[in-house]
């Protein structure tokens, strides 16, 4: 029989409002094991642990219940508690009688009737534990980031220069990410490649940083510290080792017509390519979509025009399997596709276009080589009007329920840009609220109004309206003056909400990682684990967890890497001891198990038992330790009962179940 | 291929052309237009509250016509269908609306939203198929610019009515194109000419189809088309008689070659 | 007599719009074809639901201008549909007897040859109960 001493929390008001604590240490003294009852204002205090401490000793307590709030919060707290007092740690049971009783009752009578329960089905549960001991597992001394844009390369770096060696896998041709399409970067107007490349060339350069391009994480196997990733190389077609990024291949290729990814389709690009100037590395990919050799054949310019030699058709996709013990994930974003909103007229008319698709005509590199001009016609646009919040902050099935949070500065930043380069261009924008939080930020919007005649207009647009002669009809709410405004304009420039990039379903999935209805990765805690994943070792940069602008996700790229490091740095992680084993006198060796097992933990061995007296070779599972979670999906299928999680026995649950329907 | 048919109260007088020239190129298209025997009124426009009951229990009643005869409900007038379509979506899926109609209507079985609601044009499109169409074509209307007016009763609201894009439609067009003629995309094409209340505000209703008007001409259409018989007698009646509407079974029984058919009967 | 919160919470019931989710865009304005013919426009119907200013509401010029386009409908970001509310709010006026917009003596004068049914019923159905 064990001695279970019960500590009943108020947690200042959160609990004692709305539970009767001296009620439910009353009643913790007529259950069976108890030895000793008491309540206090903060149990997870100095004090409280103090009180722990005591009762442990002076009672010879052999199991805690702790009845206060989540075991996320402080499980941890009062385990170190009890091991402090020389009491094995899982011999402790948190009864959550906050988030799972005072926070969402209101009724005392019936909250402390609830908590008494809970309570109750803890101590049935203590009554059956047995103490059990962490093992140790090791870790693999590399990170993995996914994503080569501004968060992974700036996570990349922070992680290789404290040491540890770093793969980038990038699904394009080339790092960068979206920071290297834009032209000017807010509230600074810095050349947004002139402060990313510098970046680029120093990871391509780090000796401990190896980058994937043109390539995708194609599985994932193993745990916290010891990761198993299979990557895919696609066929770039080309050898990096040879080419020496000349350039000549894709002047001479003669399909010249695959839009550009890298220019939001506003311009063409070969089918031999690199994506930009810059492109880390200058190695260029064939699509062999595009291709004419691929197509027909008949072609292979590319290959003759290349002195290095360094064009192979014949190269197929590689696999390669690395070990990591640490995973970042950096997929960032891209913008929602606005077919859902042709009141915009954004299918119908070249003149209407996207905020990121304004970066690549502003830009040198650009399509238009950095003019101004409306598509349509080349002319030069003398009203541009740019619409906020398309897609965003939506109750409706079109859009996104979040804030993009970008827009406001962007915004800002093309209007001002606009009428400064360009004085005789007239510029109004239609917002609904402008969002300026940041270091600078507002300031910068009041510079665009006050110094450059950007003419803010409260109200949204209801229709873009495309007249005969070529102009753009844009029919608005002035709230502010009570109007309706008909504004014509030469250029509509439409804010888009931005979303997670579509592949990190896929990814998270692989990485049994948590998603938000978003799309959006979790987070371990909102706000005091913010770059973590609740999956141990996978950690979170830039906006793939939420949206985010340059700044911050410079920030949170280096706070990921420092997690990351954290992890490195360890020799050896101490595993969860609640794992399952079977027993080898029931389990006839179905495979049931195995088959819903997530971490591969299970396998099969002949084995010679004794049942009765019996002695005879059986198929018996098996469960690795170092590789099972302890989530039970094992214990739930085998139909047979073999299967059995420490901690958290068949016996145990029943036990609380009993207890909660006493 | 029978299909359950709600002609409703206007094309029985002031647009039986509609109806006649949708009955006659049905035929010629391989399916039969079966009329619901004692229909009634749908009242024109969607009674918005929620707790209008009565004034939906026409469209259930025809909708159940057609489940218990097993047809899917084929109807022309965009308003109409605009009615029936979501009186037919509240039995689906609003519980109360159901319930309650349910209990006046007193059937043997309720009904519970089992009939599918087609447009005329969504047989044309789905059914039969615009590249079909086009084969039975035998009198293309080469030449001519013809802008599709949807106004907005097909359209909206999007999510319910299911018709095409609420905001860029292109059934009409493909419409345009499978008889022959050239489709003319103006703006002003899923704007609101006005509907009842040219009865009481003529003004309004004016403005309104002058700014339809002058969109479509503005981008070359020498003719508009419609599905609605308001939306044509505003039109007509506010246009300023510069552009000429017709309903689109016309200018089906036209390319068809059935139009002098009809003339005849 | 009804106190106006009775009128705004049977304005709610009878359209099913919760005006709160409104964020107060305009995006209803800014569609509206009638927004010049209205003197309560269709964003501060929103409000005035909110605020329970009923009265207000029910004298407006707006009831009778409102197309029922369902523009406004469609392109709500939030799902608050004004022209949902404009409709409940006319119910409530055409719901009391003797108040109409339409009656049946002054029908003969607005027709002409041409006018079709169509137009009339819905007319009625919208105009009085």
């Amino acid at each position: 029989m064990q001695r279970i001493g019960v500590f009943v929390c108020h947690c200042g008001t959160n609990i004692a409002a709305t539970v009767d604590v001296k009620k439910v240490v009353e009643m913790a003294q007529h259950e069976p094991g108890v030895v000793h009852a008491e309540d206090y204002a903060y149990m997870c205090s100095e004090a409280g642990q103090e009180l722990i401490h005591k009762a442990i000793k002076e009672k010879k307590l052999t199991g805690l219940v702790v009845c206060s709030c989540s075991p996320r919060m402080h499980e941890t707290t009062f385990r170190n508690a009890a091991e402090k007092a020389g009491l094995n740690p899982y011999m402790v049971e948190i009864a959550n009688i906050r988030e799972h009783c005072s926070w969402i009752h209101k009724d005392i009578g019936e909250a402390t009737e609830k908590a008494v329960i809970l309570m109750r089905a803890a101590i049935a549960k203590v009554n059956l534990d047995a103490p059990l001991k962490p093992g140790e597992s090791k870790v693999t001394k590399r990170a993995l980031v996914i994503g080569g844009g501004i968060a992974g390369i700036q996570t990349a770096l922070d992680i290789a220069e404290a040491g540890y060696p770093v793969d980038i896998v990038e699904k394009t041709p080339s790092i960068g990410g979206r920071m290297s399409q834009l032209d000017k970067t807010f509230p600074t107007l810095d050349c947004s490649s002139c402060i990313l490349t510098p970046k680029m060339g120093e990871v391509n350069a780090h000796p401990l940083i190896n980058i994937y391009t043109y390539s995708e994480v194609e599985s994932v196997a193993g745990f916290v510290g010891d990761f198993t990733v299979e990557i895919r190389k696609k066929a770039r077609s080309v050898d990096m080792d040879k080419c020496t990024g000349c350039g000549l291949c894709q002047e001479k290729c003669p399909s010249k017509k695959s839009l550009s990814e890298f220019n939001r389709g506003l311009s063409t690009r070969s089918a031999i390519y690199t994506p930009f100037a810059q492109a880390v590395p200058n190695v260029p990919v064939i699509d062999r979509e595009a291709c004419i050799k691929f197509k027909t054949g008949k072609c292979g310019i590319c290959s003759k025009v290349c002195q290095a030699g360094a064009i192979d058709y014949d190269q197929t996709d590689e696999i390669v399997t690395e070990k990591y013990g640490a995973i970042v994930v950096a997929t960032g974003f891209d913008m929602i596709k606005l077919d859902k909103y042709d009141e915009y007229a954004y299918s119908q008319s070249k003149d209407v276009i996207t905020s990121l698709e304004l970066e690549r005509i502003m830009n040198a590199a650009g399509p238009t080589g950095g003019h101004l001009e409306r598509l349509s016609d080349g002319k030069d646009p003398k009203e541009i009007v740019f619409i906020q919040c398309v897609g965003s902050r939506c109750a409706d099935d079109r859009g996104k329920s979040y804030c993009s949070k970008i827009c406001c500065m962007y915004t800002a930043k093309h209007a001002m840009l606009i009428r400064d380069k360009y004085p005789d261009t007239n510029v109004t924008v239609f917002y609904i609220d402008v969002r300026t939080p940041g270091k600078n930020f507002d300031e910068f919007y009041r510079r665009a109004v006050e110094d450059y005649g950007v003419n803010y207009i409260k109200g949204q647009v209801g229709k873009v309206i495309p007249q005969p002669n070529g102009k753009l009809l844009v029919q608005g709410a002035d709230l502010l003056d009570s109007k309706q405004i008909l504004k014509e304009a030469d250029m509509v420039v439409l804010a888009a909400a931005i979303e997670p990039n579509p592949d990190v379903r896929k990814i998270a999935t692989m990485l049994t990682a948590s998603i938000d209805t978003n799309n959006f990765l979790t987070e371990a805690h909102a706000k005091l684990r913010p770059v973590e994943s609740p999956t141990a070792g996978i950690f979170l940069s830039g906006v793939c967890q939420g949206p985010k602008d340059i700044p911050e996700t410079v920030s949170q790229a280096g706070a990921a890497a420092v997690k990351a490091i954290g992890l490195l740095a360890k020799d050896k992680l101490l595993t969860n001891p609640c794992t399952a084993h079977s027993d080898e006198l029931m389990c006839n060796g179905c495979s049931q198990c195995a088959n819903v097992c997530p971490y591969g933990a299970i396998t099969y061995e002949d084995r010679e038992v004794n049942d009765h007296g019996i002695r005879e070779r059986r198929r018996i599972a098996v469960v690795n330790d170092a590789l099972c979670q302890g989530c039970g999906a094992c214990t739930v299928t085998c139909p047979s009962g073999a299967m059995d999680l420490q901690g958290f026995s068949n016996r145990q649950i029943l036990a609380e179940v009993d207890a909660i329907c006493r | 291929m029978k299909y359950s048919y709600f002609p409703g109260c206007t094309l029985k007088n002031k647009a039986q052309d509609l109806d006649h020239y949708a009955r006659i190129s049905a035929e010629a298209l391989g399916f039969e237009l079966e009329e619901i025997s004692e229909w009634q009124c749908c009242g024109g426009v969607y009674p918005l509250g929620t707790d209008e009951i009565a004034t939906k229990l026409a469209s259930v009643r025809a909708l159940n016509d057609a489940k218990e005869k097993g047809q899917e409900l084929v109807t022309l007038c965009s308003a109409c269908h605009h009615v029936i379509k979501r009186v037919n979506d509240d039995m689906k899926n609003v519980d109360d609306i159901r319930t309650r109609a349910n209990n006046y209507m007193a059937l043997d079985e309720p009904y519970e939203g089992e009939t599918n609601v087609l447009h005329y044009l969504e047989v044309l499109r789905d059914i039969v198929g615009f590249d079909e169409l086009k084969k039975k074509v035998t009198n293309p209307l080469k030449g001519k610019k013809i802008g599709a007016y949807y106004g907005c009763l097909l359209l909206r609201p999007g999510k319910i009515m299911a018709f095409d894009d609420p905001e860029n439609p292109k059934i009409l067009e493909d419409f345009i194109r499978a008889i022959g003629a050239e489709p003319v995309i103006y703006p002003y094409r899923n704007e609101c000419c006005g509907g009842y209340i040219s009865l009481k505000e003529e003004e309004m209703s004016k403005n309104m189809c002058r700014k339809i008007e002058e969109s479509a001409s503005g981008f070359g259409a020498d003719m508009l088309i419609t599905a609605c018989p308001l939306c044509m007698y505003n039109l007509n009646k506010n246009n300023g008689g510069n552009l000429p509407v017709y309903y689109f079974t016309e200018l089906l029984a036209e390319a068809l070659g059935l139009k002098e058919e009809v003339k005849e009967q | 007599m009804k106190t106006e919160k009775n009128r705004a919470e049977l304005i709610k019931e009878i359209s099913g719009v919760n005006p709160l989710k409104c964020m107060k865009c305009g995006k209803c304005s800014a569609s509206c074809p009638s927004y010049n013919e209205m003197d309560i426009k269709p964003h501060q119907f929103v409000s005035y639901v909110i605020n329970e200013d009923i009265e207000s509401l029910v004298n407006s010029k707006s009831l009778w201008k409102c197309l029922s386009c369902f523009a406004c409908v469609e392109r709500c970001p939030r799902d608050v549909k004004p022209g949902k509310l404009i409709d409940a709010a006319r119910q409530i006026v055409v719901r009391e007897r003797d108040n109409t917009y339409l009656s049946p003596d002054e029908v003969p004068e607005l027709l002409d040859p041409e006018t079709p049914q169509q137009l009339l019923v819905s007319a009625f159905r919208r105009y009085r109960r």
